[in-house]
């Protein structure tokens, strides 16, 4: 595939590195010459030095025959008109912008762009894995389903430990796929499952049933 | 009229300035308190600092009853994204955009922005003072 990053700061370096790797085709447009020129001396001659916003620049570069492009710059604005220029001017088939501030992902959804990816976001809910007493831990979005996978801990002093999945008032949107135990292999839970303390449980729900989701589990 | 003014620069406190003397209702935006002493004394409209590209400061800036939007900031990415915000999410019936590369212009034109390009129009008057 050939792929135009917009961006060469650390993380269009290092996703040009992986997409190298891949075998890809890869091309930055980089607004800084220092940064453009290190680039090159590690690369090769794969960065441009130029307004990944321009139309002129992604001329240059042949953004017509893009099958993707990546804007990961630090403003949101730039990765959000370089990429409706890629889509609107060129057809690029697929574009990706990373955003920064997450509640600017719902308007670049709007505005036709392919996919986004919140750093931000992506850090929160790292950081909230790490937290032991969290109670429900996001693990991933399935975005075009509005669907969410996450884990629920039980913990020791949770009103639902001794009951069986049947007895829970789950809700209607929420699916338990799967169950962890210290001991023993993992399984699927079953209307006859019988709750214990420190079951991790993997389930797939919508973001709004998340709440109702997490007091079934846990007792209330 | 209610109208918000995205950015305190010259052109947007001259804006400001005009539409306030006309009695219009006027809400200007900037990121920094210093472009404001662009406003004149006696003016009566309101002037909020805060990000444009930011929902919340919009909403603050009243523009959910806001009859127009203009954006006037020195960034073209920034104008375009807050005037989209304003057209998609708040259904402003009137967004204006300023966009000084030309060809980016073109381009929102045809995506439904009503967009101007000062660059254009200045390259313009010039010939024609030059050609007269």
């Amino acid at each position: 595939m050939y792929i135009i990053v917009v961006g060469g700061g650390r993380v269009g370096y290092y996703l040009t590195k992986a997409l190298l790797d891949e075998g890809h085709e890869i091309l930055i447009i980089e607004k800084e010459a220092p940064i453009c020129e290190n680039i090159v001396a590690e690369m090769g001659s794969i960065c441009v030095r130029g307004d990944g916003c321009e139309t002129a620049t992604l001329t240059e570069v042949g953004t017509g025959r893009a099958d993707m492009l990546v804007a990961v710059t630090g403003d949101d604005e730039d990765n959000l008109v370089a990429c409706q220029i890629a889509k609107h001017k060129f057809n690029v088939p697929r574009t990706i912008a990373r955003v920064r501030n997450p509640k600017n992902e719902v308007i670049f959804k709007k505005l036709g762009i392919d996919a986004t990816v919140s750093s931000t976001n992506i850090i929160l809910e790292h950081i909230e894995e790490e937290v032991p007493t969290h109670p429900l831990t996001h693990l991933l979005t399935i975005r075009d389903k509005g669907l969410e996978i996450v884990e629920v801990k039980i913990p020791p002093e949770s009103t639902t430990i001794g009951k069986p999945v049947k007895e829970l008032s789950l809700p209607a949107e929420s699916k338990l796929s799967l169950l962890l135990r210290k001991e023993g292999k993992p399984v699927v839970p079953t209307a006859n499952t019988i709750l214990q303390a420190e079951d991790q449980i993997i389930a797939v729900t919508t973001p709004e049933s998340e709440e109702a989701l997490r007091t079934a589990l846990r007792g209330g | 009229m209610k109208v918000v003014i995205m950015g305190c620069g010259r052109v947007g406190a001259q804006l400001a300035t005009w539409l306030d003397s006309d009695g219009d209702q006027v809400t200007v935006l900037d990121t920094n308190t210093y472009s404001f002493r662009r406003l004149p004394p006696n003016f009566n409209g309101t002037a909020l600092v805060g990000n444009g590209l930011d929902e919340e400061v919009l909403k603050k800036a009243g523009i959910e009853q806001a009859d127009a939007f203009v954006a006037v900031t020195q960034g073209d990415n920034r104008n375009v994204m807050a005037c989209q915000i304003a057209q998609h999410t708040f259904n402003v019936p009137r967004v204006i955009c300023r966009i000084y590369d030309p060809l980016r212009r073109d381009l929102y034109s045809t995506l439904g922005i009503e967009a101007i390009s000062p660059t254009t129009i200045f390259a313009q008057i010039l010939k024609e003072k030059l050609k007269s």
